[in-house]
């Protein structure tokens, strides 16, 4: 099967899906503020178009700017407990305990401390985006064929030469698959933000066209929503071929 | 330079695996290590270059001894160990990055590259190569190496019986080319015998060094049919390595 036959089933059950739901709410009658239908979705995403662009950039700052943040500290954490492994110790479990803390509490709280800016938004979503970085960044370094640092050693690098030459790279595979999930959860980081308390942004648009019931607004929101995940994760999966070319090459 | 070792042991834990070995090789020689599988022949490599810890014993190289991480020793793993995100030039220049002598290094590869059959795969990756090339490359990758002891582990022990074939003919017509103190561990008779100039036999539990044998010709006569025809020379080698298993 090639590549277009493949993909033709699931687009195919998604035109199905959508044909349906619109006959659903057609012939029941169903009101807006109950389900909208598809088409109603279409409408509002043309005619609310200009306003989302401009929540969507926004939001979309927010997810940038925290991503960078939580990949900087990851690669640092990250290093540093694979080089010490008093701090792995240390610090790996509390990581995990944190993850455990839902993100919806967590965000109200921000905001009392850091008020109604971008900061709080930023944190959240450096704080949803951190872990998988940071552990798939780490374990791939922990997971690396020791052989390759005794080689680079035996050839006369220090242990931080032999970070930079051998392990970095080696956990760069691993730290693209963190990055994907991460990308993905940043915009929903950010939204849940801006749900929170906010002046702009899409989680902000989400809330007031919610409490309003339009819901054939807060549709065409949520399919910004999801678009914009899908092109972060995108953008990362360029990064990985842009950073590791040589996967392409590979023996069949 | 000449490379002495004397009164080596080594205990992994509880286990002891090698028992006061002794070896030398002298400048320029080809000398191989010969033992069974888990006997410890890549421990004495490991101890050599440093990667392991060394709590007895002496290294001498030239008669000066050598501590932790010594620039002598060139080591060839097993596994090619070629970086797969870096192309082959700049795999085979691991030791000029390190040093701060790339540039250096990228010409002396280039000039090497015809002859460890690699031309034209500079800028190809580690994974569009064949096995034997990938060899061929960490050995281009040891030889740039400045050391003057090159340290082999089993380099054509991953390979099919037909290419380490190959790339035993390689060798002994690039010997006199490198002419360097080479220490080559294997558990292959046939490779120690077309390849070194002396044998050392490893065996016993804890491993020691016990027989030595030399190849009869020297290196630059030999061909395949010359080691076909050593049928004795490979009587007495598996006689020493069944008396040092009959110690156990």
């Amino acid at each position: 099967m090639n590549k277009w036959k493949r993909g033709a089933v699931p687009a195919g059950l998604v035109v199905l899906l959508l044909v349906l739901w619109e006959a659903v709410v057609q012939i029941n009658d169903i009101p807006l503020y109950v389900l909208p239908a598809p088409s109603q979705v279409i409408k509002a995403l043309i005619s609310e178009g200009p306003g989302l662009v401009r929540h969507a950039q926004v939001t979309v700052g927010e997810a940038l700017s925290g991503m960078a943040i939580a990949l900087i500290l990851a690669l640092t954490l990250g290093i540093a407990m694979d080089a010490f492994p008093a701090v792995k110790s240390g610090i790996y479990p509390i990581l995990v305990v944190t993850q455990t803390v839902p993100m919806i509490v967590l965000a109200p709280i921000l905001i009392i401390y850091m008020g109604f800016g971008t900061a709080p938004k930023i944190l959240t979503v450096v704080l949803m985006c951190f872990f998988p970085v940071a552990v798939s960044f780490t374990d791939a370094m922990g997971q690396m064929n020791e052989e390759y640092v005794q080689l680079v050693r035996s050839f006369g690098a220090g242990r931080w030469k032999a970070y930079c030459l051998v392990k970095i790279p080696a956990a760069v595979p691993g730290l693209i698959s963190g990055l994907k999930v991460a990308a993905t959860y940043s915009i929903s980081g950010a939204v849940v933000g801006e749900w929170i308390g906010a002046q702009s942004g899409l989680g902000y648009y989400l809330l007031r066209v919610k409490n309003g019931y339009m819901l054939d607004k807060v549709f065409a929101c949520v399919l910004v929503i999801v678009a914009l995940s899908l092109a972060m994760n995108g953008l990362i999966r360029l990064c990985q071929t842009a950073v590791m070319p040589y996967e392409k090459e590979k023996r069949p | 330079m000449k490379l002495e070792v004397r009164d080596l042991s080594f205990s992994y834990g509880d286990r002891k695996v090698l028992e006061q070995v002794e070896l030398q090789a002298e400048e320029g020689e080809f000398v191989s290590i010969l033992g069974a599988s888990g006997c410890g022949k890549s421990t004495i490599l490991k101890l050599l270059t440093g990667v392991l810890p060394r709590r007895s014993g002496e290294i001498l190289v030239d008669g000066k001894p050598v501590e932790g991480m010594s620039e002598h020793f060139a080591y060839m793993p097993q596994n090619d160990l070629l970086f797969p995100w870096k192309n082959i030039l700049d795999n085979v220049c691991l030791y000029g990055r390190i040093h701060g002598t790339l540039n250096e290094a990228r010409k002396e590869a280039m000039e090497n590259m015809a002859s460890f059959g690699l031309a034209g795969y500079e800028k190809a990756y580690p994974s569009s190569l064949s096995g034997g090339m990938r060899q061929r490359a960490a050995f281009l990758r040891t030889a740039l190496c400045k050391s003057d002891i090159l340290l082999l582990d089993e380099p054509f022990g991953a390979l099919d019986v037909i290419t380490r074939g190959e790339m035993q003919d390689w060798l002994l017509s690039m010997r006199k080319r490198m002419n360097r103190t080479v220490v080559l561990v294997t558990h292959d008779m046939d490779e120690a015998i077309y390849l070194s100039d002396r044998i050392l036999i490893l065996g016993g539990s804890p491993s020691r060094v016990g027989a030595e044998l030399v190849p009869e010709l020297p290196a630059e006569g030999r061909t395949r049919d010359w080691l076909y025809g050593q049928g004795e020379l490979r009587r007495r080698i598996h006689r020493e390595i069944m008396r040092k298993e009959e110690r156990l």
